[in-house]
């Protein structure tokens, strides 16, 4: 395109403008014309009527030319669609509640289906935080043979790797870890990784102030140096520039703060620092046994390299150290998986995926509901699109103008989604217990804007396509002739075929809901072994700095519980190293029980381990089924024989290691060559999470092992958003260094454990929720229409005779034939798509006849609601005034 | 539209350009019967179309146009030639003389035989 053609088009731009003017000046000329013409011609001899006539002919027809004109003037495509988009909005204002409903349904519609697109595109489209993240892996060791497919690493097994393997360009190693925090302020404990002096480098990230840890950084002795997260710099030191050099105070020891980290960056979520990770055997005996797995370990691949070349170069080199080291690492192998597959599960991929179709199928009933009213409007219309086309409208001209209505009114939905979706998007980003990684990622970026943008045009389109395209071809005598009066039987065919529609559309996903709700009623009502109620749980650690380890870390916790006991409003407090269901790490041993040592069995026995105080099992509610609970006189090094060994077991540990054995004295040891003794026996609890069974578990008393940091379970009488000070208060009276976190109720933990349940069962709920109430205004919609324009055809039934009766199930009988094809297509669709939900489910097939049949019913009944209205309106039709009025 | 259209709208234009070359300041009408007393009559031509591909030049800056009076006395408007439109009707000429020129030697052997 050229200047002069730009220039063209620029002037044809302006020339839409002052068209009065315009029209005005070209009439002007061409008046001038004719009469230079008629003068010519009657120079030449002609009659002045002669001469007229002639010069007309000879212009070719004044309203052509000027049409001609016109056209060259200004933009026609642009004028009509501005003519269409004027006339539209005349359209929309003229019938405000047509407007209205059709605003809201596809503002609900579209609205939802922003807001949970925005969600899946934080969470499983947008590219991880880190250059080039495709090449970040993530490695585990793995012991298939115990059902172990996720498990740390062990020191020397990652030193190894390091040294033996070629396929990535580095490998990088954390180790979680927590400091009590007091530099400036109150107390707090705070998240942190021991990390090796490579982790930033391989995920591509630098601090954004100071600098990165150095590799003589992870020697020991000059180990002591952290990098804080933004959060906590800004949090705890006010973004203070000058930090960086400085020393902090972590757990009684002092550390010198060389780096802080960029806002964003988070490896691993709620981590607030970093300090260097030392594994010089040397320096810490444990960093040379293989048995102890703590480490995680990630790489970056080598430039082209595919993840199944490297797993094959690795399984090599866990074979060859399988060999070397059979004693520990027989069974054991190494697993690598990308970054995306670690960080976004499959099962949160596969209920983001549900959920998204869950949405656009709510859009597509929107979709439907608006095609419907536009149906019932365009028979309204007929008489107007008749008389269009008599004036010589064509049939694109005629879907033109109807679809750049529809498109409007999905526009304006799209803006009032828009806003629901903004508020949406808050909400579900303000509910953290999700346990949804990168949630908090979530917001309306330009992406989902576009996307918003996208399916408006797209739903205007689909609901406007069918009543344009019935509009487009209508049989113009007919029409005039009858007044714009009577639909087609085509029209009603249509309108039925969408009433289908939504029925099944919305009975799929009532079926998905029922399912998912009757799963979470399940996981509600799981048994969990312990009482959840009126309990407050905290989580205190003492500073090994301070504290050292054994007898005055049992002391110190002996005294805190008994002044707990004794504050007003408790009535009974105890503590426990990992609580149920909180998500702490796990603690799991391989037992080797008495007189079965010798026996070549081979197959491990595993349990999960966790030490308790006196009292925890009463405090929790867990019942103690036989002998006796651990006392304040269970402590003292058991290994120096300073006092027996004692051990409780719980009843799947009892059933499955002693069947039909009583086990109250029997002995068993783990690790060191001591052999317990059991001394009671405790109901099953629900420890990792709630679908999980109980595994077989057993308990030590904390005197025995006594770690660092322990979580106190208070059960109290009083409230305990109360209780919460009196607790602390007791707590500082003994250490007010001593920092007091996750300050939580039993039940949210619980609650908290069903998070993600919840939040899958409460959308699906609300969106199915939606999805009927719109099929039931659908279905609502189709027979009251039905019903007025058959008006007249009732009135001559019951002036025949017809009773009240007969009307009723007559007009009933035409709902629910619709709603039974439709239910029973939905019936078949649910039964082929609910097999997507089979990994969401507990204790529910996704076949569940229950189910089935429960929200059928529903879904009948509320139809049959739908239909009622209409048909008890037919029956109320005077004969009389129906047939007058014809 | 048509391409036949395009091309006629085409010639129209290179017509217009040079009547008014030739005859410098015209009205629509003047330009329209030009062209036919030009062809001999051969082109006979609704004089309305002249309008809209007045139109056009005046719009990629070829022509001007302006209010002026006639020889007997009337109101009429006066196109006439910018520069851009001289340069443009010389390329177009020289256009036009090379293909007539090309195409003249593809038909002349072909007579001959």
């Amino acid at each position: 395109m050229n200047v002069r053609q730009i220039r063209g088009w620029m002037a044809r731009f302006f020339g839409m403008l002052n068209r009065g003017r315009r029209e005005r000046e070209f009439a002007e000329e061409l008046e001038s014309h004719l009469a230079m013409h008629i003068e010519d011609n009657l120079r030449g001899g002609m009659s002045p009527e002669e001469a007229r006539r002639r010069a007309l002919v000879k212009l070719g027809g004044v309203t052509q030319v000027q049409e001609l004109h016109r056209e060259q003037r200004g933009l026609p495509m642009l004028e009509t669609l501005f003519h269409d988009l004027r006339f539209g909005a005349r359209m929309l204002f003229k019938n405000p509640g047509f407007t209205l409903i059709a605003v809201v349904t596809l503002a609900l519609g579209i609205g939802a289906n922003t807001a949970i697109f925005s969600v899946v595109n934080a969470v499983l489209l947008r590219a991880l935080p880190y250059p080039e993240p495709g090449r970040l892996v993530r490695f585990w060791e793995i012991n298939p043979g115990r059902g172990w497919l996720e498990f740390a690493a062990s020191a020397p097994n990652f030193a190894d790797w390091r040294k033996q393997q070629s396929v990535c360009e580095q490998l990088a190693a954390y180790e979680f870890n927590t400091f009590n925090f007091t530099s400036s302020g109150e107390p707090e404990r705070v998240a942190a990784l021991r990390v090796t002096a490579n982790l930033f480098s391989v995920l591509g990230v630098a601090p954004a102030h100071g600098r990165d840890f150095l590799p003589e950084d992870e020697k020991s002795g000059r180990n002591h140096v952290a990098i804080l997260s933004d959060g906590l710099w800004r949090r705890r030191f006010g973004a203070d520039p000058n930090l960086i050099g400085r020393q902090i105070q972590l757990s009684g020891e002092s550390y010198t703060v060389v780096g802080v980290m960029p806002p964003r960056f988070q490896l691993t979520q709620g981590t607030e620092l970093w300090t260097p990770l030392t594994l010089d055997p040397a320096a810490q005996p444990g960093r040379a046994n293989r048995h102890i797995h703590n480490l995680s370990v990630i790489g970056r691949l080598k430039p082209g390299a595919s993840l199944a070349q490297a797993q094959a170069a690795m399984d090599a080199i866990a074979r060859q150290l399988e060999q070397q080291y059979s004693e520990s690492n027989t069974g054991w192998g190494v697993r690598m998986s990308t970054f995306y597959d670690w960080i976004v599960p499959e099962q949160i991929r596969r209920s983001m995926l549900v959920l998204f179709a869950a949405v656009g199928f709510v859009l597509l009933i929107s979709c439907a509901n608006v095609a419907n009213l536009l149906l019932a409007r365009a028979s309204a219309r007929r008489l107007e699109m008749a008389i269009r086309a008599a004036m010589g409208a064509n049939r694109w001209r005629v879907m033109r103008q109807l679809l750049t209505e529809s498109v409007l009114l999905s526009t304006l939905g799209g803006l009032v989604g828009l806003l629901l979706a903004f508020w949406c998007t808050d909400l579900i980003k303000a509910s953290t217990a999700l346990n949804i990684p990168r949630l908090n990622e979530t917001r309306l970026d330009v992406k989902a804007l576009g996307f918003t943008f996208l399916i408006a045009l797209g739903a205007g389109l689909i609901f406007g396509l069918a009543p344009a395209w019935q509009a487009s071809k209508l049989a113009l005598n007919e029409t005039l002739k009858e007044g714009g009066r009577s639909g087609g039987g085509k029209r009603q065919r249509l309108r039925g075929a969408l009433v289908i529609a939504e029925v099944a559309l919305a009975l799929v996903l009532l079926v998905g809901a029922g399912l998912m709700i009757r799963s979470f009623t399940h996981l509600q009502n799981v048994p969990l072994g312990f009482a959840p109620n009126h309990a407050l749980t905290m989580r205190l650690a003492l500073p090994t700095a301070k504290y050292g380890q054994g007898a005055p870390r049992v002391n110190f916790f002996d005294q805190l519980l008994q002044r707990l006991r004794a504050t007003p409003g408790v009535i009974d407090a105890s503590a426990i190293n990992d609580l149920p269901l909180a998500g702490g790490g796990s603690w799991a041993e391989e037992v080797t029980i008495e007189g079965r040592d010798t026996a070549p069995s081979g197959t491990p026995l595993p349990a999960d381990v966790n030490a308790v105080t006196p009292r925890y099992f009463h405090t929790m509610g867990i019942p103690l089924l036989a002998g006796r609970d651990f006392t304040e006189q269970d402590r003292g090094a058991f290994w120096l024989g300073e006092s027996p060994w004692t051990l409780i077991v719980s009843e799947t540990f009892a059933r499955r290691y002693w069947p039909n054995e009583n086990p109250i004295g029997k002995r068993f040891r783990f690790g060191a060559n001591v052999f317990g003794t059991v001394i009671g026996v405790v109901g099953d609890v629900r420890g990792l999470s709630l679908e999980r069974e109980a595994r077989p578990a057993f308990y030590v008393s904390y005197g025995h092992f006594s770690l660092p940091a322990l979580t106190i379970v208070v059960r109290a009488g009083a409230p305990l958003e109360a209780m919460t000070a009196a607790l602390r208060a007791q707590v500082y009276a003994l250490d007010h260094d001593l920092p007091v976190y996750n300050i939580r109720p039993m039940e949210q933990i619980v609650s908290n454990a069903a998070g993600q349940p919840r939040f899958q069962t409460l959308l699906m709920g609300l969106l199915s929720a939606v999805a009927l109430s719109l099929a039931a205004i659908g279905i609502y919609g189709v027979m009251a229409y039905t019903v007025t324009e058959r008006t007249h055809e009732i009135g001559v039934r019951m002036a025949l005779g017809a009773r009240t009766r007969d009307v009723l199930r007559h007009v009933l009988g035409q709902g629910m034939k619709l709603v039974l094809i439709g239910a029973t297509l939905g019936l078949a669709g649910a039964f082929v798509t609910a097999r997507a939900l089979k990994s969401m489910l507990f204790g529910v097939s996704p076949a569940d006849p229950l189910t089935y049949a429960a929200v059928t019913v529903f879904l009948a009944l509320v139809a049959f609601a739908a239909c009622w209205i209409p048909a008890r309106r037919a029956t109320k039709v005077d004969p009389l005034v129906a047939l007058r009025n014809n | 539209m048509s391409e036949k259209t395009d091309v006629w709208q085409g010639t129209l234009a290179l017509m217009v350009l040079k009547t008014l070359e030739a005859l410098g300041s015209l009205h629509g009408y003047g330009i329209a019967r030009r062209i036919e007393q030009t062809s001999e009559n051969k082109l006979a031509i609704n004089y309305g179309t002249i309008y809209p591909a007045l139109l056009k030049l005046e719009q990629e800056g070829y022509i001007a146009s302006e209010w002026g009076i006639s020889d007997n006395n009337r109101k009429a408007k006066y196109y006439k030639l910018t520069r851009a439109g001289r340069k443009r009707l010389a390329q177009e000429t020289q256009k036009w003389e090379t293909t007539t020129e090309i195409l003249a030697r593809f038909f002349a052997p072909l007579e001959e035989s």
